[in-house]
């Protein structure tokens, strides 16, 4: 392992965060507090407990994975998708560093940043919410996976992309919608038996339920399933992101 | 004494079908400044890609200091410093950070010593705490240099050191490559100002349409391929070259006003006299006499001409 390589890159990753603080933590901090002041408190207090947890209560841990899974995704594939796109790619591609390291730079400084945040949404949460958690270490295990898990995607995305469009695309389009019809605001048994059906294709269900179970021990599936799709999404995501290394996709021609 | 580059039977076709290079075989000597010259699109970018990582070869090898750039990369890599043609710079970031970051990326322990004084060689120490997008295009040009020499490589791409640089600057910037390559640093650098391989080169490669035509130390080049001009001024000028100087290299332009002698550069100077001495025998007077040495800038575009009107 080439220590420094790494450690460059991840310090120059971090580097970025706190220069654009404003940005990559204010702004999900707070619009995350809005959810909380009108889903939690305003709307929350008129609605029914869900398996015994306060609607402001059970729609904490929906919320911190939404955010930490769009911070993941948009915070890796800037991270690559920025020096593809001025050009200083060059020095990371001709660097005596492997791919693996390569990742482990990127991907390990996104997810360290989601991590950071997510932990910030939580404390924040308390000043609108009481809740619990009931399994602190799955709850941190959980975060940190995920946080990786979806850095990886957005590290793929941000190779993928040759445009700004392409860069926020994915988020838009596709994990927004997921995580928002995977039980972020409500619980699965509440769909009509058919949709809850079809809520079973959406991975996001998994990592929402999964991180709830941690909560507050209870949860729409298993959390033997729930991690075992997490591990299942990050092992894809590792394969593509070895595969593009792999053929120089994008990355080389 | 074994090659610092050894490249060998290398050829890259791009995905569009282009083909970049065609079977180059070029062995770089330790110590050397070496030029490649060539026209836009010879293939010298993708010659220098290819060394450093950043293209992947259709076929061939290249070993940097005995190992092989792909199969033992770490190794190669490490040796090597890339200043690329295209300018590519961080734009929010201060000017130091990314050199120090260079150095990381290149597996160097923080050294801010040797940090300092690339940053000074190259005029941008006072710009050390400047965003690196308030620079202006030279000084991006000398940031991304001091990043090349951050991670102290023994061999060093210049892929156009100096477009975009000013004279003084320029003259600095050969100071320094010369420095280096004072230290035991091989330099192979490609430009278009002929002037600068001239003035730096120890050996002069020439590369067109993907094929390298000659590699030459560079007085050899000079000597070899140099040619000599003579340029008489005429009194009167003449309407054609008269009977008596049949049978010479003689060329006559400027409305009859001058005439000129083409010959080589080491063939012996009894030409002159005897072409002198004609000329007067002939009752052909002239008012001034110069002679002019071509140079390499000359040698090159006959080179890169003979070659296209070749392969037409
Ligand atoms: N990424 C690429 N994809 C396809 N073709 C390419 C690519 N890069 C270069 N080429 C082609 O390969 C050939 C050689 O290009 P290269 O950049 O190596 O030339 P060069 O000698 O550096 O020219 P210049 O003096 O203009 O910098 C050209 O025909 C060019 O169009
Ligand atoms: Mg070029």
């Amino acid at each position: 392992m080439n220590y420094y390589s790494i450690r460059a890159i991840y310090i120059f990753e971090m580097s970025r965060t706190w220069r654009t603080l404003l940005q990559s933590i204010a702004t999900p901090v707070i619009s995350t507090c809005l959810y909380f002041v009108v889903f939690g408190s305003a709307i929350g207090s008129q609605m029914m407990d869900i398996d015994g947890v306060s609607y402001g209560a059970f729609i904490v841990p929906g919320l911190i994975m939404l955010t930490l899974l769009m911070q993941s995704v948009s915070n890796a594939s800037f991270g690559i998708y920025f020096p593809k796109f001025n050009g200083t790619i060059y020095e990371v591609m001709s660097a005596p560093i492997s791919y693996i390291e390569i990742v482990i730079g990127y991907v390990g400084a996104a997810a360290t940043k989601s991590v950071v945040l997510g932990l910030i949404i939580l404390v924040t949460a308390r000043l609108f919410v009481d809740y619990q958690i009931d399994h602190p270490v799955w709850m941190f295990s959980f975060l940190v996976l995920t946080a990786i898990t979806f850095s990886f995607l957005g590290f793929i995305i941000g190779i993928w992309a040759d445009g700004f469009e392409k860069l926020q695309i994915v988020p838009m389009m596709v994990v927004t919608p997921l995580t928002f019809l995977g039980g972020t605001f409500y619980s699965i048994d509440m769909l009509p038996s058919f949709w809850q059906g079809v809520t079973l294709l959406n991975p996001m269900v998994y990592l929402v339920s999964g991180f709830r179970w941690a909560f507050y021990g209870t949860s729409d599936v298993h959390i033997a399933i729930s991690l075992g799709m997490t591990l299942g999404f990050l092992a894809s995501f590792v394969a593509i992101t070895w595969w593009i290394f792999k053929t120089g996709y994008k990355l080389k021609s | 004494m074994q090659p610092i580059i050894s490249v060998q039977q290398l050829e890259k076709t791009y995905e569009g079908g282009s083909q970049a290079l065609k079977k180059v075989d070029l062995d770089i000597e330790p110590g050397e400044i070496f030029a490649l010259l060539g026209p836009n699109g010879a293939g010298k970018t993708t010659l220098i890609s290819i060394i450093c990582g950043l293209v992947t070869p259709t076929s061939g090898r290249v070993l940097a200091d005995g190992h092989d750039i792909i199969s033992d990369f770490r190794a190669a890599r490490s040796k090597i410093g890339l200043v690329p043609q295209e300018l590519a710079t961080n734009a929010f970031e201060h000017v130091i950070t990314t050199v120090r970051f260079s150095r990381g990326l290149f597996g160097k322990p923080p050294n801010e010593a040797h940090i300092e004084k690339v940053l000074r060689d190259l005029s941008l120490w006072d710009k050390r705490h400047t965003r690196t997008m308030e620079l202006s295009g030279g000084m991006k040009r000398r940031l991304m240099i001091a990043k090349a020499l951050s991670h102290e490589p023994r061999i060093l791409f210049l892929d156009e050191p100096t477009a975009g640089v000013d004279v003084e600057l320029r003259r600095e910037m050969w100071d320094m490559v010369r420095q280096l390559r004072e230290k035991g640093v091989t330099i192979i650098l490609t430009t278009h100002y002929i002037e600068e391989a001239e003035e730096m080169a120890d050996r002069i490669g020439v590369i067109n349409q993907g094929r390298i035509i000659l590699v030459d130390r560079k007085d050899a080049l000079m000597k070899k391929l140099g040619r000599k001009e003579l340029r008489l001024s005429l009194h009167e000028p003449l309407a054609a070259l008269p009977e008596a100087l049949n049978g010479t290299d003689l060329e006559l332009v400027d409305e009859g006003y001058q005439l000129i002698y083409r010959f080589d550069a080491q063939s012996d100077h009894d030409d002159i006299s005897n072409l002198l001495h004609r000329l007067s025998t002939a009752g052909i007077q002239y008012r001034d006499l110069q002679t002019r040495e071509s140079s390499l800038e000359d040698i090159f575009v006959d080179l890169v001409h003979g070659e296209q009107e070749g392969s037409a």
